[in-house]
């Protein structure tokens, strides 16, 4: 756990300071946001309708694009040995990666989204749903992503492949987090079916996404 | 048991089995494809609702069932693989994944052109139809994750990990799915707990292709493995001609 | 300025390191083989050869870090295996550009959880007092690999991998680390330094990594 906590803070602390990680996911979802609109068209009926489904898949590309970072720069400066060194189990020490790149990129997204939902003419019993499916969701992004990362951390054209090892294992997050911010937007409880599964995916993927991630680890530093 | 194991992975001994079973195999694919197709084209009849588009079907749902069995293959050679660092079980994996990306883009390919007389349109979202093309983007990852290691014995650790995860997705992707849009297609009707519910004029090509498929399969996967062994084989020698290796002396 | 109270360095144990025909690879091809070493706690070692003979997949082996191919490495005394008792400092040295010389010691001594000398006596002895505050972005190459340094300080581990420490650290400051190096050894600790030049480091035993036959 001490492991843990120091990764976090150090990680939080260089992502403040290189300023890169958190700007760079806010302002790739909100490109995304305003390139989506600008296809659909101005037409604010039309625009509602898919405002969930936009805000999902932009802040999914977002974390998408984020997602090389994840180990890369420990990778090249040598601090991945030193993880792999202190660490009694480095999956833990991968479970510290993501929930830093989570409070770094996904938290922020899960601001952001509703205040851009403003852009789609989203429905104002729309924005809780969406922050909240949001939150249960894109932690399972985070996890897989790390999964990922640490997967190409020390491969050529780690960023194509990070795309191409995501996206299957994200369509099930994108169906049930747009599943739950409609089922809520549409009156539903918060916690409907689509919501639980949601969180189930997220809690697997906590399970899953450290252990194999370590063991990736442990092999790309060979 | 476990000597009977290392006997057949040694390298050597894959050599000779190889080499013996590929004429079979081949033999076989050539003797079920032309029986399955002749069924499957002229013998069998024509759907009394699709008409002769029903035909398509003898080439897809069997592609499809080799989608889902070579990734099977492909994982439960990963695991063996991993586990005990057997370079047949690697080798196995690896030949498998461009074998099942082909059979799944034949599902896909064949499952277009059959919805477009059924359906009225090329490609429908059904779900069985968009679990195998997310499959068919698992069996990518799994090969380019492959061409982007140049140590292969790595390459073969990382790539079960990527074929295990990708594996135990399966199901969650094809819930997810299926959830996202109840299905277009009908469910399940030859594997039912009270028999087929398909007339066995039908059944007979399809077993037919899906046999002749599985021969295929075995024919090529066999011959991949052992040019992958092979050139494992040259690349050894050329490395020990040209790189010495170092040791270390006391002063 | 107020003292930062003085917790003495963690006695290093008496552990020394043992390889035996040791092979291992580098991208998948064979690069050591037929390695042998018996490594006394208290003695430095100095790895000598040319670039690509070896010598930083000799020590990442050693290190726990590059699987051996075949062979074995083990820890002879002291508590535990190689994690629990080596640290390796290589040419990538793990220090974050964007954190102060104090956050970086601060970060490496919560990883590694030893109880060692606080943030800024280890700067003290690796002469950055002046810098603690600055960013690692601001320092010079010879005052970077110092910092680099100070992380085998603050580790607690008794067997110390240096790959080149002194590469690119001017003359004053390679006495430092020399100093620090024979302090450690006189404290019990083991010390394998790779170096492609000589290096003036008082009893240490020098071996050479070359082609074999």
């Amino acid at each position: 756990m001490r492991v843990a906590r120091a990764i976090v803070a150090r990680d939080l602390t260089l992502a403040v300071r290189a300023g890169g990680g958190t700007f760079q996911a806010v302002l790739f979802l909100s490109l995304a946001v305003i390139i989506y609109a600008l296809a659909v068209g101005p037409d604010v009926g039309t625009l509602s309708l898919v405002a969930a489904p936009v805000l999902w898949a932009s802040a999914l590309l977002a974390t998408i694009v984020s997602l090389d970072r994840v180990f890369q720069a420990d990778f090249e400066d040598g601090s991945l040995d030193v993880l792999v060194e202190t660490s009694d189990t480095l999956s833990l020490s991968v479970l510290a990666k993501a929930v830093s790149h989570w409070l770094s990129t996904g938290l922020p997204l899960v601001i952001a989204a509703p205040i851009l939902g403003i852009l789609l003419g989203l429905e104002p019993e729309g924005y809780l749903p969406v922050a909240a499916s949001l939150a249960v969701g894109t932690p399972g992004l985070s996890l897989i992503g790390a999964l990922a990362a640490a997967i190409t951390v020390s491969l050529r054209r780690a960023s194509i492949l990070v795309t191409l090892l995501t996206a299957p294992l994200y369509a099930p997050v994108i169906i049930f987090g747009v599943g739950a911010a409609k089922a809520g937007a549409a009156g539903e409880a918060l916690y409907a079916p689509s919501m639980l599964i949601l969180a189930a995916i997220s809690l697997f993927a906590a399970i899953v996404a450290p252990l194999a991630g370590a063991a990736a680890i442990r092999l790309n530093l060979d | 048991m476990a000597a009977a194991i290392y006997e057949f992975a040694n390298p050597q001994r894959f050599e000779t089995v190889a080499q013996r079973v590929i004429p079979f195999a081949a033999a076989s694919a050539v003797i079920l494809l032309g029986f399955g197709l002749y069924f499957a084209l002229i013998a069998s009849p024509a759907d009394y609702q699709q008409g002769d588009s029903v035909r398509i079907m003898y080439v897809h749902v069997p592609a499809a069932w080799m989608a889902m069995m070579c990734y099977s293959i492909m994982a439960m050679s990963s695991i063996t693989g991993f586990i005990w660092k057997h370079p047949i079980a690697d080798v196995a994996a690896k030949s498998t994944a461009p074998i099942g990306a082909v059979f799944t883009f034949l599902a896909l390919v064949t499952g277009s052109l059959w919805g477009k007389p059924t359906w009225g349109a090329w490609w429908a979202w059904d779900p069985r139809l968009t679990s195998v093309l997310i499959l068919f983007f698992l069996y990518l990852g799994y090969i380019a994750i492959w061409e982007a290691i140049d140590d292969k014995s790595r390459a073969a650790r990382i790539a079960a990990i990527v074929c295990v995860v990708g594996f135990i997705n399966v199901p969650i992707i094809k819930f997810s799915v299926d959830w996202w849009k109840r299905g277009l297609h009908q469910p399940a009707s030859v594997l039912r707990a009270d028999g087929p519910s398909i007339h066995s004029t039908m059944l007979t090509p399809l077993f037919l292709m899906a046999l002749a498929y599985m021969a295929i399969y075995a024919c090529l996967v066999l011959i991949s493995m052992r040019n992958e062994f092979a050139e494992r084989r040259l690349a050894r020698l050329e490395r020990g001609r040209e790189e010495p290796v170092s040791t270390v002396r006391a002063a | 300025m107020n003292a930062p109270p003085k917790i003495p360095p963690e006695p290093a144990a008496g552990a020394g390191l043992i390889v035996r025909g040791l092979g291992a690879g580098r991208g998948g091809r064979p690069v050591l083989a037929g390695v042998d070493l018996d490594l006394e706690p208290g003695t430095a070692t100095i790895l000598r050869g040319p670039n690509g003979a070896g010598k930083s997949t000799l020590l990442r082996a050693m290190a726990g870090l590059v699987r051996p191919t075949s062979g074995l490495i083990a820890v002879r005394g002291g508590n535990g295996g190689l994690r629990e008792n080596v640290v390796y400092i290589g040419h990538a040295d793990a220090v974050k550009a964007a954190l102060t010389v104090r956050e970086n010691i601060d970060f490496w001594r919560s990883m590694y959880g030893a109880r060692t000398s606080l943030a800024p006596e280890i700067a003290e002895r690796m002469r950055l007092m002046n810098l603690l505050d600055q960013r690692a972005a601001t320092l010079s190459a010879g005052q970077r690999r110092r910092l680099g340094f100070c992380r085998a300080l603050v580790s607690g581990k008794p067997i110390w991998l240096l790959d080149e420490p002194t590469s690119g650290v001017d003359a004053g400051a390679v006495e430092t680390i020399i100093r620090e190096i024979e302090t450690h050894c006189q404290m019990g600790g083991l010390v394998i330094v790779a170096t492609h030049e000589p290096m003036a480091l008082g009893n240490a035993r020098t071996v050479f990594i070359e082609p074999a036959r």
